[in-house]
């Protein structure tokens, strides 16, 4: 009996293991050997090209600007979410998570729907000469759509299991709004808020299906890094896509990582956790 | 622990000390039902209101509002036809067919993993743990050329299965496989904590008892976990109906074979019909509504059914 059980817990050991490098762990030795294929000297010197460059430098500046947005109305939300009592309140929390369930692409479509050439503002946008898709705009705001629920999801149980109480007797010493908020309310979600940062952070930089369907794909223009990946892949440039992806994804992997070291301190500490994957 | 935040900005002045402010309008919201605490006297409420309000409604209210109306614009009958085109049910039929089997094939292997990990902690089972979360990391367009290529013709993978005569890139097998790396995760994450969870004792008493091995498995473990297992199976299933960029790649995107329904919303955009290409997001969006729906009734459900076919 004993000896068929370790049999049995042997099997389902080596069974895990094989699905987990078959499935998890190839892709991702082939992503960087393809991107190594002819040697670091070849794959860096894929670098050199202005497109990938803009490229870069646009996803930067894209994450630099949809971040702080979600995250300051991301606190704001889950500040009023978990400290007050209000009709409609679920339909805001229903609305949040909305964005997790909707397809990439959908989330690109509705503002080419709103802004685009045959889009409902469309003829206003283009009578004053404003440009949303295909231009800087329409990327933000697919990009703002994507990275919504993170910030205010990975808050709001903190927020939730801090209570409202250090709030509470900060108002009855005739403390201000903004003095609770920055004294009381902040310090107390520092990690939390960290963690949802690097998720949104994450997503903004890797998204690549709404922002496909707004950007026009120009090169050196509106190509954010997923999408300059897509037009080196395409033109067969192998390495090249590779070693972009690889960056990517060590950019990608190094947020996502030090969000899970966070949430692995945190549990171990025995503080509430966010779950926002 | 204080961890550096980005500070949010300040319309007003900071106060520099805690004065009391008796003129200042304090809203006093009705006590919300059920939770019990009572209304809550914190300033900041219409602030706060405002603010969630306006980045709700500019960032989902209405871009949604343009999803819902702008299918009916030729009518309802053109909205009917624009759906029922034999491309179109193909995608659809392609992207809900594929993505549920994909679930069904991640809620296995998703279950392995997990109980692997929780129950016989295999040798690095730690790092095994956190391999798990490599498609949460790896953007998807990056996993969408690495999949095609591993799986191509030339791939490590791709390569000796054409030698077998099978063919997986550029078909709907290699959606599959896309479609499994991207939801495997969410199967592991919602059942591994729950196993963790599930106090030892439970399965020490089922096999003092004289339950066998299998037996534990299934009537002890399984009924414990099968909630978070709905769980991870629909989430998988919601990712894989939308998802985009981990799959055009390798999909092959034929026509009617392999063309998944977000390919379809692009092309449309791009032949400027735009009611066409709402149509479709509205039917996938309702979809992964229904699915998300229909799996928390399943979770209801799922105590009662339990607990009535073994009093534990």
């Amino acid at each position: 009996m004993s000896l068929r059980i370790r049999a049995t817990r042997w099997l389902l050991g080596s069974a895990a293991w094989i699905v987990a490098i078959l499935l998890l762990v190839l892709p991702l030795v082939s992503l960087f050997g393809e991107a190594l294929r002819h040697g670091l000297g070849a794959a860096l010197a894929t670098l050199d090209d202005p497109d990938a460059l803009s490229a870069i430098e646009l996803s930067l500046l894209v994450v630099a600007i949809c971040v702080p947005v979600n995250t300051v109305c991301g606190i704001f939300a889950a500040y009023l979410l978990t400290k007050y009592e209000f009709s409609g309140r679920g339909v805001i929390l229903v609305l949040i998570e909305l964005p997790l369930s909707v397809s990439p692409v959908v989330a690109g479509l509705v503002w080419v729907l709103l802004f685009g050439g045959r889009g409902w503002f469309g003829p206003m946008l283009t009578h004053n000469h404003v440009q949303i898709t295909f231009a800087l705009p329409g990327i933000l705001l697919a990009t703002l759509f994507v990275t919504f629920p993170f910030v205010v999801r990975t808050v709001m149980p903190v927020l939730d299991a801090r209570g409202r109480e250090g709030e509470e007797a900060a108002t009855m010493l005739g403390a201000g709004f903004w003095d609770i908020f920055l004294r009381v309310t902040l310090p107390g979600i520092g990690w939390a808020l960290l963690s949802g940062v690097l998720l949104c952070a994450a997503r903004a930089l890797g998204e690549f299906g709404a922002v496909s369907v707004v950007s026009g794909h120009i090169p050196g223009v509106t190509e954010t890094v997923p999408l300059r990946i897509e037009t080196l892949y395409n033109d067969y440039q192998g390495v090249a896509a590779f070693t972009l992806a690889a960056l990517l994804a060590l950019a990608s992997g190094l947020a996502v990582g030090l969000r899970g070291m966070l949430e692995w301190q945190h549990r171990a500490t025995g503080a509430p956790r966010g779950n926002a994957a | 622990m204080t961890l550096a935040s980005p500070a949010p900005p300040r319309p007003g002045p900071l106060a520099t000390s805690f004065e009391p402010v008796p003129g200042r309008p304090r809203h006093v919201p009705p006590a919300g039902p059920g939770k019990g605490h009572g209304p809550t006297v914190i300033p900041g409420y219409r602030l706060s209101l405002g603010i969630t309000i306006a980045w709700v409604s500019l960032l989902v209210l209405l871009p949604l509002a343009a999803l819902a109306a702008r299918p009916w614009e030729h009518g309802a009958g053109w909205l009917w036809h624009s759906l029922t085109q034999e491309r179109a049910l193909a995608a659809l039929r392609l992207s809900f067919g594929t993505a549920f089997l994909a679930a069904s094939l991640c809620t296995v292997a998703g279950l392995l993993l997990a109980w692997t990990i929780a129950r016989v902690r295999p040798a690095g089972w730690r790092l095994l743990d956190a391999i798990i979360d490599l498609p949460f990391a790896l953007p998807t367009a990056v996993a969408g050329i690495t999949l095609a290529t591993l799986y191509g013709r030339h791939g490590w993978v791709g390569a000796p299965l054409a030698g077998a005569g099978i063919k997986v890139a550029y078909t709907q097998a290699g959606i599959m496989i896309a479609l499994v790396f991207v939801g495997l995760p969410f199967v592991v994450r919602s059942t591994l904590p729950v196993l963790n969870d599930l106090p030892h004792e439970l399965e020490e008493a089922a096999q003092t008892l004289g339950a066998r091995p299998g037996q534990i498995a299934l009537r002890v473990l399984l009924p414990a976990i099968l909630p978070a297992l709905v769980t991870g199976f629909g989430l998988a299933f919601a990712r894989g109906v939308g998802e985009y960029g981990s799959v055009i790649f390798i999909a092959g995107n034929r026509p009617l074979v392999s063309e998944i329904a977000p390919l379809l919303i692009v092309i449309r955009l791009q032949q400027f019909d735009y009611a066409g290409a709402a149509a479709i997001g509205l039917v996938m969006l309702l979809g992964a509504a229904l699915i998300l729906v229909a799996l928390s009734l399943v979770r209801a459900l799922l105590p009662a059914m339990a607990g009535a076919r073994q009093p534990l």
